[in-house]
């Protein structure tokens, strides 16, 4: 079947605010979904309440509504304008379950609009718990022993059937909310009322738990016709009773054989043909018993998801994008490859590298949140590795991860107690994989260790080879020690310089120059989906030690931009949107444009995006590599958050150009004490504070500047381990327990102006003139971290006066730091003196708001700014602003039930979303001031 | 990649046009010589090495472990390693999998097969695909690029090679039930296990002949339906089999032909077979049935394929019922008077997807109705 040609304009459900469970990879399909089908000459109109995302905006779709997801809000849509189709299925749980709600208020059906790519009754039955369950038996598959309970009783029972140890599931929940292990009877109880409590259908499914068996998932397309294609089959390498999300997982499977790999290939087909005839994408997971090899259907979903987004990168081969086209009626083998061009879409890629996928976690913020992993997804984010092999991949996500780890383990950050790192392999953390290497290396039996995690043991022996590499280098003095193959294969299993150094006790430098010295260097390979067996078209590339380097610079003028590493609070999709546009400003004014990033989730890594993809950690060491290969004009860091900009320091060392504001004036934004200097000789004032290296220092500061204060360790991200406290108790505590976690970092205390308004300006400066892109004001007062506060675009309880004052402070901190670029300023108000709390020399998490709210390209003109090619007199730039536009963060603590709900200094949300008000007799908004009042009194 | 464990002994690949990849030794300490190939499969690489249709040739995989998952007996196509020898990227002597029996390293001790690993195997296949197959010869023994090239000379081309009698049976055997309502006398010019499995598993009673049998000594059998196997080198080469297929043709009984066999049909009809640049070997194939219209992802193993202009020729006679969705290849073909049908690629799988099995239900139907 050709494309229907009676679908003319579509439209797409985004999938809301950044929550645990959901995140950017859905502006990911949704983006892809929604250029794939303006290639086809369709109109898109998009909703989302997310304006953080690329989708949302014009470079992605035609018509754009910034509404919370309300089936108010698709009547208002579709009185608007004439939709012939939705597309549900790009935007996760969320757009799914608002689809489903409007078709049964028949909404679709009195506007006469389809709904495509998706069926509703198989989505019921996949939610379902007993329904699918039943329907597996159907067909002939196999299931976990299970019984469906809607009562405490009834739960009761069916433990009492089924025996111990057992999951329990709650049905319609995301991300596996509500869910956990049960593996003692005493555990029951509470495990039991939780699932039912969290079930929107008080229902739960009572499973017996499959404990060490191995859990597989595929990715599988089917089109119109029925035909089906299995892109990726994903191994975990977390075992059975770990949440997917949660679960270090490779690609291809390793542990597979053929014959266990096409009985779960028939079966997952099988399956899918068996749930309705949608046109689309879909992920099934297995649990395979590794004794017999028989397997269990776990779940599955009919739709893309964040598995997919991972297949996509992973293979090369793009889901969201074909799945889109199936939608409007295309079959697959009338669309052709996206990376070769010349051969068909129907085909299943192959892999000739492997790939790890690391979730990232930020449980530091989240004091008293119980780290320990289960069937609930924990993590905020994740990275993505390419290696030849194994272990190549596996360090090399280790460097992705930005937990100051250099690989896996061989870093000074090793456990070196035998009790300890047992009992963090039993009790499953975020660690548990370089704990799993520390047992080796403390010389646990791989047995033990097999039989505490219930890992596959052929991952453990990959590791174990790690250890005894190790042994084997420790052998030697000097860098020049080292034999060159060994030192050959050192590289080729991922180890960095750094891990090198360290185990020696030499520098790391030491080990950098003896291994140039040796030609020992990195090649490029392309991710291709078929393994070199045709030409590929498309400029993918992941780094490695072979002899062969297929990335050949162009002599194009090239610049490069560097991606913000996983998710995390603090740091997260809005940085993605930015990169998105440095990316097309940059191919705007001429450039090679060259990205670099390891997070899979995000647009910017997306093949067709930027002109060449090194899908690689921001890690010093693979970048410089990449540097010298390309030898771009310079890097572009203002756009990757924090983690592009602590880079900067290297670059300027190394003479690496840094586009737009040079590194000594983002230096002196980010340190302190220069930066308050800079502020007494601008006359600017701001809290009085003080730098101390012990808690007596500390404490002579806090009586000089006054309590209470605020405390934080120096160089941290979205208010980590910041603290208001408001005596000397209360800040010896907090102080040593900053030093207990970072060791070698400074303390800064900051008197804390009570009672304040706390307000920001995001603006560009090209060095002689200043933009003020917005000014907003937070609900919250100042003590609650601006990524957790309600930003109202513009201001609207400020005064004339220091609104005035602030925009003319940022004038003068933008000239003074010499900003040719982008920068954000933070401020606190308390009556009409105005003070400056901080200045970020880049973009931040508000210009995408911002951005979206007024309607302006403002990173596509601060990123022509920073290249150079243009002025700010060269745009005409006119912002659309209408009433005022609020910034809401949004939480995802039902993941943490333990963990203290108020806020503070240090960021808890994990999203956010926008609402466009008329004025301030708005409902949501006078709702929103009544909490500010309540925050004040606290 | 890993060699602390094994000894490293170091190994060369040279190609015939004077290429050269070092890398290290792993299976047997050796030489050994063929013509290269590649295959893409991420899995099923015991079923590879032990299918006939490789038999004289060096197998690169490009999957990036190999021996990952161990090896077990029972999963082979043939009794023993067919190919002449290996070249990987990373050699994986350790498993896992409770259902294997060896290690890749035992296994190939045991078979005495040669294997060269940790050598740039992409750089490989993207050689290959340019300057297309050519002979090579793999050597952990003598290092010697002069005396290598010397030994690389004396092998001669695959074009023009009959290999299928020295891989098939060398007396006829018979398979399944005796009583069985089907009987398919097959010919075996390097049959693989699962294809004569998968007839015996939908009720058919096999005799499997020699390639050189006569077709009098096949039809005496009085078998429901002929099958032509799959097998390694040249089916030009072959022309005492392509008079048995004519044969069987003119009985008029159903005929079934997989790869080889497939050729051998086309050259039966006249239709000529070339030499590919470098062929299809992997488990991941798009093909469309055009009677259908229905896809299927299929397992390919061919370095010959038949002339797509000369069956279009001869639409009267012939009809293409596949083709490859990559390169608009033949896949398969049917006559239109006669109850002969064939495919290029192998539904039986084994390894790869097994989207295409239908194919064995046609051949078995075929036979039913007559």
């Amino acid at each position: 079947m050709p494309k229907d040609q009676s679908i003319r304009s579509v439209l797409i459900i985004g999938s809301g605010p950044i929550i645990i469970g959901q995140a950017c990879e859905f502006d990911y399909s949704g983006s892809q979904a929604s250029r794939s089908l303006r290639e086809e000459g369709i109109e898109v109109t998009l909703i989302n309440s997310n304006p953080a995302t690329i989708m949302t905006d014009p470079v992605t779709a035609d018509h754009i509504y910034l509404l919370p997801l309300t089936v108010e809000s698709i009547i208002q849509i579709l009185e608007e304008r004439q939709i012939d189709a939705v597309l549900p299925t790009m935007g996760g749980q969320t757009a799914l379950n608002l689809a489903i709600e409007a078709d049964s208020r028949g909404v679709w059906q009195k506007y006469g609009v389809r709904m495509i790519g998706v069926d509703i009754a198989a989505i019921e039955l996949t939610e379902n718990r007993e329904a699918f369950r039943q329907h597996m038996i159907d067909i002939g598959l196999f299931v976990a022993p299970s019984r469906i309970a809607n009562s405490f009783l009834e739960g009761k029972e069916a433990a009492q059937d089924i025996g111990y140890p057992l999951v329990i599931r709650p049905s319609y929940t995301l991300g596996g909310t509500g869910g956990s292990f049960v593996h003692q009877e005493e555990e029951f109880d509470a495990a039991l009322r939780r699932g039912l409590e969290m079930s929107p259908t008080h229902e739960v499914l009572v499973e017996k738990a499959v404990l060490g068996w191995k859990e597989f998932e595929l990715e599988l397309l089917r089109d119109a016709s029925d035909n089906v294609v299995i892109i990726c089959v994903v191994e975990n390498l977390d075992p059975m009773g770990i949440h997917t999300g949660d679960s270090i997982t490779v690609a291809p499977a390793m542990t597979l054989s053929d014959t266990a790999y096409q009985e779960m290939r028939n079966q997952a087909i099988k399956a899918m043909r068996s749930l309705g005839n949608f046109a689309g994408g879909c992920n099934i997971q297995f649990a395979q018993n590794p004794e017999t090899e028989e397997l269990i259907v776990i779940e599955i979903n009919p739709r893309v998801s964040r598995s997919s987004a991972l297949a996509s990168k992973a293979t090369g081969y793009p889901i969201a994008k074909i799945a889109a086209k199936l939608a409007i009626g295309y079959r697959l083998d009338e669309l052709s490859n996206q990376i070769t061009k010349t051969t068909s879409a129907f085909f299943e890629p192959t892999l000739d590298y492997v790939i790890v996928k690391m979730p990232r976690w930020s449980f530091e913020k989240f004091p008293g949140a119980d780290h320990q992993l289960g069937l609930q997804m924990k993590s905020v984010g994740e990275v993505m590795a390419i290696g030849r092999n194994f272990l190549e991949a596996l360090q090399k996500a280790c460097q992705s991860l930005e937990n100051n780890r250099m690989g896996l383990g061989a870093d000074k950050k090793e456990w070196i107690r035998t009790s300890d790192v047992l009992e963090r392999l039993e009790k499953v953390s975020d660690d548990r994989i370089f704990r799993l290497k520390d047992a080796l290396r403390l010389g646990v039996p791989e047995k033990t260790v097999q039989k505490l995690t219930h890992i596959d043991p052929w991952f453990i022996k990959q590791m174990k080879q790690l250890v005894k590499m190790e042994q084997q280098l420790m052998r030697y003095n000097v860098a020049e020690d080292i034999p060159e193959d060994f030192f050959r294969e050192l590289k080729e299993v991922g180890y960095s310089d750094a891990q090198i150094a360290w185990l020696m006790r030499i520098k790391e430098e030491e080990v950098t120059r003896q291994r140039f010295q040796l030609g020992i260097r990195r090649t490029y390979k392309m991710v291709d989906t078929c393994a070199a067996e045709f030409e590929a078209k498309t400029p993918y590339f992941y780094s490695t030690f072979d002899s062969e380097n297929e990335s050949i610079p162009s002599d194009r003028r090239k610049v490069v931009v560097l991606g913000s590493g996983p998710n995390r609070i603090g740091q997260g999709i809005e940085f993605d949107y930015c990169c998105v546009h440095g990316l097309l400003a940059a191919k705007d004014a001429g450039f090679e444009a060259i990205m670099i990033n390891c997070n899979p989730e995000t647009v910017s890594t997306d093949f067709d995006i930027a002109d060449k993809l090194y899908f690689e950690p921001v890690f010093w060491e693979h970048l410089e590599e990449i540097l010298e290969l390309e030898k771009p004009e310079g890097v572009i860091v203002q756009l990757g958050g924090q983690t592009a900009l602590k880079l900067a320091g290297e670059f300027h060392k190394r003479g690496i150009p840094i586009l737009g504001t040079d590194f000594p004036s983002m230096d002196l934004a980010e340190d302190r004490g220069a930066f308050s200097t800079l502020l007494k000789d601008l006359e600017i004032p701001y809290p009085l504070f003080g730098v101390a290296g012990d808690a007596d220092e500390a404490l002579r500061i806090a009586k000089d500047v006054k309590y209470p204060v605020l405390v934080r360790p120096s160089y941290v991200l979205g208010g980590q381990y910041m603290r208001i406290v408001i005596n000397d108790e209360e800040l010896e505590r907090h102080v040593l327990t900053i030093f207990k976690h970072m060791p070698d970092n400074k303390v800064l205390v900051d008197h804390f102006l009570e009672r304040a308004k706390e307000a920001e300006i995001d603006a560009i400066c090209d060095g002689e003139q200043v933009h003020i892109m917005g000014i907003m004001e937070h609900i919250e007062p100042a003590g609650i971290h601006s990524g957790d506060s309600s930003a109202v675009l513009p201001t609207y309880s400020l005064s004339v006066a220091a609104v005035a004052t602030m925009v003319e402070y940022t004038e003068k901190l933008a000239k003074a730091l010499n900003i040719k670029g982008l920068i954000n300023v933070q401020f606190a108000i308390k009556g009409d003196q105005v003070y400056v709390i901080e200045a970020n020399p880049r973009a931040s998490r508000t210009t995408p708001f911002i951005a979206k709210a007024y309607k302006v390209p403002y990173l596509q003109i601060a990123t022509k700014i920073m290249l150079g090619t243009h002025k700010l007199k060269d745009f005409d730039i006119k912002p659309q602003p209408s009433g005022f536009a609020i910034k809401v963060p949004v939480f995802s603590f039902e993941k943490f039930p333990n963990v203290d709900k108020n806020l503070g200094p240090e960021m808890k949300s994990t999203g956010e979303s926008i609402r466009f008000i008329r004025d301030l007799s708005d409902p949501f908004f006078r709702e929103l001031d009544r909490n500010r009042n309540m925050y004040l009194t606290r | 990649m890993i060699t602390t464990e094994l000894q490293a002994t170091p190994a060369v690949l040279l190609l015939e046009d004077g290429t050269v990849f070092q890398g290290k030794a792993a299976g047997k300490i050796g030489a050994t010589t063929g013509e290269i190939c590649f295959n893409t499969g991420m899995t099923g690489y015991q079923e590879i090495f032990t299918d006939p249709s490789y038999f004289g040739q060096l197998l690169v995989t490009t999957n990036a472990h190999i021996g990952n998952y161990g090896t077990r007996r029972s999963e082979v196509e043939s009794s023993a390693i067919q190919i002449a020898g290996l070249i990987c990227k990373n050699f994986t002597p350790q498993y896992s999998r409770q259902l294997a029996d060896l290690s890749i390293q035992e296994y190939f001790e045991e078979q005495s097969l040669v294997a060269i690993s940790d050598v740039d195997t992409r750089a490989i296949v993207r050689h290959i695909r340019d300057k297309g197959a050519m002979n090579a010869i793999i050597s952990s023994e003598i290092l010697d690029l002069e005396t290598l090239r010397a030994r690389l000379a004396a092998v001669p081309p695959m074009e023009g090679l009959e290999l299928a009698s020295q891989v098939s049976t060398p007396e006829a055997y018979t398979l399944g039930w005796e009583d069985a309502p089907l009987r398919v006398a097959v010919l075996d010019f390097g049959a693989k296990r699962s294809i004569l499995q998968c007839l015996a598993d939908r009720g058919c009673y096999l005799k499997v002949f020699p390639a050189k049998t006569p077709f009098e000594t096949l039809q005496a059998w009085q078998p429901h339906g002929y099958f032509l196997s799959n097998g390694p080198g040249d089916p030009a080469a072959m022309p005492y089999a392509v008079s048995t297929a004519k044969a069987i043709l003119r009985e008029d009984k159903p005929l079934f032909g997989i790869c080889l066999g497939h050729q051998l049909l086309a050259l039966a009809v006249d239709i000529p077979t070339y030499k590919m640049h470098h062929g299809h070997r992997g488990i991941n194939h798009p093909v469309k049935n055009l009677l259908t219209g229905h896809c299927e992802i299929t397992s390919q193993n061919h370095g010959f394929g038949v002339s797509r202009e000369a069956i279009l020729d001869n639409a009267a006679t012939i009809e293409v019922t596949h083709v490859n969705l990559n390169d608009d290849t033949i896949e398969g073909l049917r006559l239109k008077h006669k109850p002969a049908f064939s495919v290029q690629y192998h539904p039986e799988a084994s390894p790869g997807p097994h989207d295409a099995r239908y194919l064995f239900d046609n051949f078995v139907s075929l036979m039913t109705v007559r």
